[in-house]
């Protein structure tokens, strides 16, 4: 890795020489030509626990060889052992910036294995989550990123902001984070009376804090020195590896899976994709500051458009009674017991669903083998091909722009380790 | 435990609901490529089935041919199945953002037989070949980063395998007289329960001494 040589130097002074025991100043010191820098695996620029070992010449970066796993908790074995109920809680804490997403990708492909479709009114509360969940997840990198290149604000801003959209969360599902909202056959429960005028209220006030922002960034000089011309990636380079969402966006692939292969209700509103053209870290975030602001949109026509309703599909194998019937029939009380007990039975077949995330693609590779537990729960991270790449688009750069690419790639360990 | 994967066709599968432009491709597959053992559209997805040998020349062209253009490979995965003979399905989930339609392409091997590996196709491959041979112990040749990337260094053992444990073998616990954090077998307070919820009456096929009538139905159903 670096080359070591032992030598005897005189030029050094003694009084920066380590002293033996016995006093004696020791003449040998050890020159490490390219040397090897650990980033991480507890670097606060690191995004979690990244172990990046860059191999620098100078003050440049000549390799960067990340190591990852070290946030590995088995979540696909685990899930082989569980039901597919109690599966879905392990979405949340995968990606735990954007939980509701993740969910919804598990909730489409039991659906479509189990050929069921969520109501009407459950589909327009999971779009508006899913793009609740994406501003959520936009405004903690965007400002982290931020963070990294040395810009406080914004990062104290966004939290009061985030704080905002958690209690949304909390106010539909009970948890600020890991939600376990989104089940498949519908959504855990019907909104809070009340929830969808303080979400409205919150949309009109919410372009003015990306008017904040854009102020505070995308004019900004330290910032684009930073970011313009850094981490740059071509459209080749982008689909050959693997990249999805934002980052395959920033490169110039006009390719949004919500627009493509539209899941829920996403045919029935209208946003544009932003599509970038350099593809370097301040086109990534040009980008999600866009969706964002496309996010607010999609919001707005959800809330439009939802009517009361059904929130989950009636038969009661596959989704829980409520509970005031529970406590009368007989029948609602074996559905419950049977459901958190032994779940249900997933007829044997193959899926890969896929979401858009706010990361990108997001996919679930499910095989069920007919009994209540899946055979095989293949999570396609994010972030994991993004990450692969870090080698190919920080090499040459300086070590301060290999933390900005970090940033822009939007990394969360939480789901590339699995 | 019914499982489609178990046994997959050995001949040429007559391409059936052909329809849409995904059933195009799979009859287009089928009947003019060599070397496919079935394509076919499951639930709504276009499955490809082949053999390691001509997996190489497959993914090329599924690539290059601009009538498939599958520039992206998004997810390389394993699935254990070790009742089978070649135990290990390794599928390929392919995507075409000109096309917009996805190819889903499954080997199937064992753990000895290594599976030509497709990074030169598509760099993004040389992470989920790693993650496949971390997970599983499926070999990829001509890969030269077949090194572990989810377990811990020095692991041992391919954890999503089905024949190991879902505790594992080892624990981590600190050492106070080492001063550091040292591997020990796994020592469970409890020991590992795994609850069968389902219902004797549809888990059961036989009731115990009916076993004679049963054999005596599956034969009149096999003889029609």
């Amino acid at each position: 890795m670096s080359d070591v040589t032992l030598r005897s130097d005189t030029d050094i002074p003694d009084s920066m020489l380590p002293e033996d025991s016995d006093g004696e100043v020791k003449r040998h010191v050890v020159e490490i030509d390219s040397h090897a820098l650990n980033f991480g695996p507890q670097h606060p620029s690191a995004h979690g626990v990244l172990r990046l070992v860059l191999e620098m010449e100078g003050e440049v970066v000549a390799r960067a060889i990340p190591h990852v796993g070290l946030l590995h908790r088995g979540t696909e074995k685990l899930i082989e052992y569980k039901t597919y109920p109690k599966a879905l809680p392990y979405f949340d804490r995968l990606d735990y910036v954007s939980p509701m997403c993740e969910e919804q990708a598990f909730a489409l492909a039991v659906e479509k294995l189990l050929n069921i479709e969520a109501p009407e009114r459950a589909k327009w509360i999971r779009v508006m989550f899913a793009e609740i969940t994406r501003i959520l997840n936009h405004i903690l990198n965007l400002t982290s990123f931020g963070l990294d290149c040395g810009a406080l604000t914004p990062a104290l801003w966004g939290y009061e902001e985030r704080e905002k959209l958690i209690e949304f969360y909390e106010a539909a599902s009970g948890a600020r984070f890991h939600a376990n909202y989104v089940r498949p056959g519908g959504v855990a429960r019907d909104l809070p009376a009340g929830l969808e005028e303080r979400i409205a209220d919150w949309a009109r006030t919410f372009p003015k804090w990306i008017d904040d922002l854009e102020a505070l960034l995308t004019g900004n000089r330290i910032w684009k020195q930073r970011t313009v011309g850094i981490g740059v990636f071509t459209t080749e380079q982008a689909l050959a590896w693997g990249f999805s969402g934002p980052c395959l966006r920033a490169s110039g692939v006009p390719w949004d899976l919500r627009r493509s292969q539209p899941y829920d209700n996403y045919d029935k509103v209208e946003f544009n994709v932003p599509v970038g053209r350099q593809g370097d870290c301040y086109d990534r975030y040009l980008i999600r500051v866009a969706e964002m602001r496309e996010s607010v949109k999609i919001i707005n026509q959800c809330l439009e458009q939802i009517r009361p309703g059904p929130v989950k599909v009636r038969d009661h194998k596959i989704t829980p009674p409520p509970r005031r019937e529970m406590k009368r029939s007989m029948e609602a009380l074996i559905h419950h017991f049977k459901l958190f007990t032994e779940g249900y039975h997933v007829p044997p077949g193959a899926t890969y669903t896929v979401t858009e995330t706010p990361k990108g693609e997001f996919g679930v590779y499910l095989v069920a083998d007919g009994s209540n537990r899946p055979y095989r729960c293949k999570i396609r991270p994010t972030g994991f091909s993004h990450l692969q790449a870090i080698d190919e688009m920080s090499r040459r750069h300086m070590l301060a722009d290999a933390v900005a690419i970090i940033g822009s790639l939007d990394l969360v360990f939480g789901e590339i380790d699995r | 435990m019914a499982d489609p994967a178990s046994n997959p066709p050995i001949t040429v599968a007559a391409p059936r609901a052909v329809s849409g432009p995904l059933g195009v491709i799979a009859f287009r597959l089928s009947t003019t490529v060599a070397g496919i053992i079935s394509a076919g559209i499951e639930k709504g997805e276009l499955v490809v089935r082949t053999t390691r040998h001509r997996l190489l020349d497959l993914m090329t062209m599924l690539r290059d041919d601009p009538r498939y253009a599958c520039q992206q490979v998004m997810d390389i995965c394993g699935v254990d199945f070790p009742e089978r003979a070649e135990r290990f399905d390794v599928v390929y989930n392919l995507l075409s953002v000109t096309h917009n339609h996805r190819i889903r392409v499954i080997v199937t091997t064992d753990e000895t037989s290594p599976v030509p590996s497709v990074h030169q196709l598509w760099p993004a491959a040389t992470w989920w070949e790693r993650e496949c041979y971390d997970l599983f112990g499926v070999l990829f040749t001509d890969q030269p980063d077949l090194r572990r990337i989810l377990t811990d260094y020095g692991f041992d053992g391919h954890p999503l395998r089905k024949d190991f444990p879902l505790t594992g073998y080892v624990e981590l616990h600190y050492d106070e007289e080492r001063r550091q954090v040292v591997y020990g077998p796994v020592d469970l307070v409890q020991d590992f329960r795994n609850f069968d919820f389902e219902s004797p009456w549809e888990g059961i096929l036989t009731l115990p001494g009916d076993e004679k009538a049963h054999a005596d139905r599956q034969d009149m159903k096999r003889q029609g």
